[in-house]
């Protein structure tokens, strides 16, 4: 059997090339895979599209990976928060495409990619400037707005422990979109805080089996939201 | 404006609202003054708290011995979790608000329509707007109710026949809580079921673009 588990960075991220999709986890701080952004803002990779709900805080993260001018567009639900100033900066300076999307619309569209479905019928955002564009469709006398699924080439997560054959199990509200992105990219890379031996995690409480995990990368446990030198 | 002193404090208004949710209830709050609610709960009633990102059974703020860095609400606040609780992945928590599961979503809003309009994710001269959650949780819940101040702080009314704010999602406000009045949304109109003390029924309609059904007016209790 084949262990999962990236002894390096370098191991774990070195397939992500210029102009990636990436599925990049967490809500806040919390399930934001910070030690994984880290490494893709050293490979310095260009024109990638970005999927995450916030656009960054601080400098650090997704901020710092904005900043380095590494991402063409950000796909997400919250852009304007105060702390996203890196992301509003290099947008209103027109460096940077957006896509706004109700937050459980983005949570849908991934989890249909991963579903292998081509999209659903939501009642969010009918009538709505972000209907715009879009399809509508009357189901039984009520209007649905058609969203379409939403694919990564790879998904960065952030999990709290890992066994060999890459099954995860979350932490609290670090859990968010994590276990959704594992499941819609063509290769998703996990950062973990703990790997622990095979059958020590209850197969009845694993959240994402590892069917839907490449590869992962243990960092221990390290306080969210700060910024590391890299 | 000798009547602002009538106005009701959002401690007030969150109290108020409060009062309306029902024993058994899954409730969503935004973030701003819907999160005051929790604090006026009726003793004795279970109402649990539903945060879009993932936590069913949201509690108070921690202490500093239960602080958690990976357990907060979606206003980004450090919470902690009633027993009973549960965590969920995003595309689960999302099901529960658009699956009907919400009993009740207490809302901001920037201006609601007499039929039920709500307008709260971008004002008008903005190009863009954070929308997180809020059209996911107003399209799905059973009641939505909107909590804000009866007008805008130009004066400008809020509450109006025809929305010209960008929308959030269509007819879907049940009950709107102001720092003046308590009104419901119904078929027949917008029906004026409460005023602050020391407020009249025609003070609260002058501020009110929409036309209020004043049948049977009653007086907020900011006792309660």
């Amino acid at each position: 059997m084949k262990n999962k588990k990236s002894e390096t960075l370098e191991d774990a991220l070195g397939r992500i090339e210029d102009g990636a999709t990436l599925l990049v986890g967490g809500f806040g701080q919390p399930g934001v895979p910070e030690v994984l952004i880290d490494g893709v803002c050293d490979l310095a990779r260009r024109n990638l599209t970005i999927v995450t709900n916030n656009a960054g805080t601080g400098h650090s993260g997704i901020a710092r990976l904005i900043e380095q001018g590494c991402v063409a567009k950000l796909i997400c639900s919250f852009p304007w928060a105060k702390e996203s100033f890196v992301f509003r900066e290099l947008y209103d300076a027109g460096k940077i495409e957006l896509e706004i999307v109700p937050q459980g619309t983005l949570a849908e569209r991934m989890r249909t990619a991963g579903a292998g479905l081509g999209g659903f019928l939501t009642p969010t955002g009918v009538g709505t400037d972000l209907a715009d564009g879009k399809q509508t469709m009357t189901v039984d006398g009520k209007d649905y707005v058609l969203e379409k699924a939403l694919r990564g080439d790879f998904a960065l997560i952030k999990a709290y422990k890992a066994d060999p054959r890459g099954n995860l199990i979350y932490r609290k509200t670090a859990r968010n979109f994590n276990p959704i992105m594992a499941m819609a990219a063509d290769y998703t890379i996990a950062e973990v805080q703990e790997d622990v031996a095979m059958d020590e995690l209850d197969p009845e409480v694993i959240v994402t089996p590892g069917v839907f995990v490449d590869t992962y990368y243990v960092t221990g446990w390290y306080e969210i939201g700060k910024e590391r030198s890299a | 404006m000798s009547e602002q002193t009538n106005l009701l404090t959002r401690q007030q208004i969150a109290a108020r609202a409060a009062q309306d949710m029902e024993d058994g209830w899954l409730v969503n709050l935004g973030i701003g003054m819907p999160t005051m609610i929790p604090a006026f709960i009726p003793k004795g009633r279970d109402v649990m708290f539903h945060s879009e990102n993932g936590l069913i059974g949201m509690g108070p703020p921690p202490s500093e011995d239960e602080a958690d860095q990976d357990l907060i609400s979606a206003g980004k606040e450090l919470v902690t979790m009633i027993s009973g609780g549960s965590y969920v992945h995003h595309a689960d928590s999302f099901a529960v608000a658009r699956g009907g599961r919400l009993d009740c979503a207490v809302l901001g809003a920037f201006q609601v329509a007499e039929n039920g309009d709500l307008c709260n994710w971008r004002l008008p001269n903005q190009k863009s707007g954070s929308v997180g959650g809020a059209m996911d949780i107003a399209a799905g819940s059973k009641r939505v109710f909107a909590m804000m101040t009866h007008t805008a702080r130009d004066g400008a009314a809020k509450i109006v026949k025809e929305r010209t704010y960008p929308l959030t999602a269509m007819e879907v406000v049940t009950k709107i809580y102001t720092d003046m009045a308590v009104i419901s949304v119904t078929p027949d109109g917008l029906v004026l079921d409460e005023v602050a003390p020391g407020l009249t029924a025609d003070e609260v309609q002058a501020v009110t673009d929409a036309t209020l059904i004043m049948d049977s007016v009653g007086t907020i209790d900011i006792a309660a």
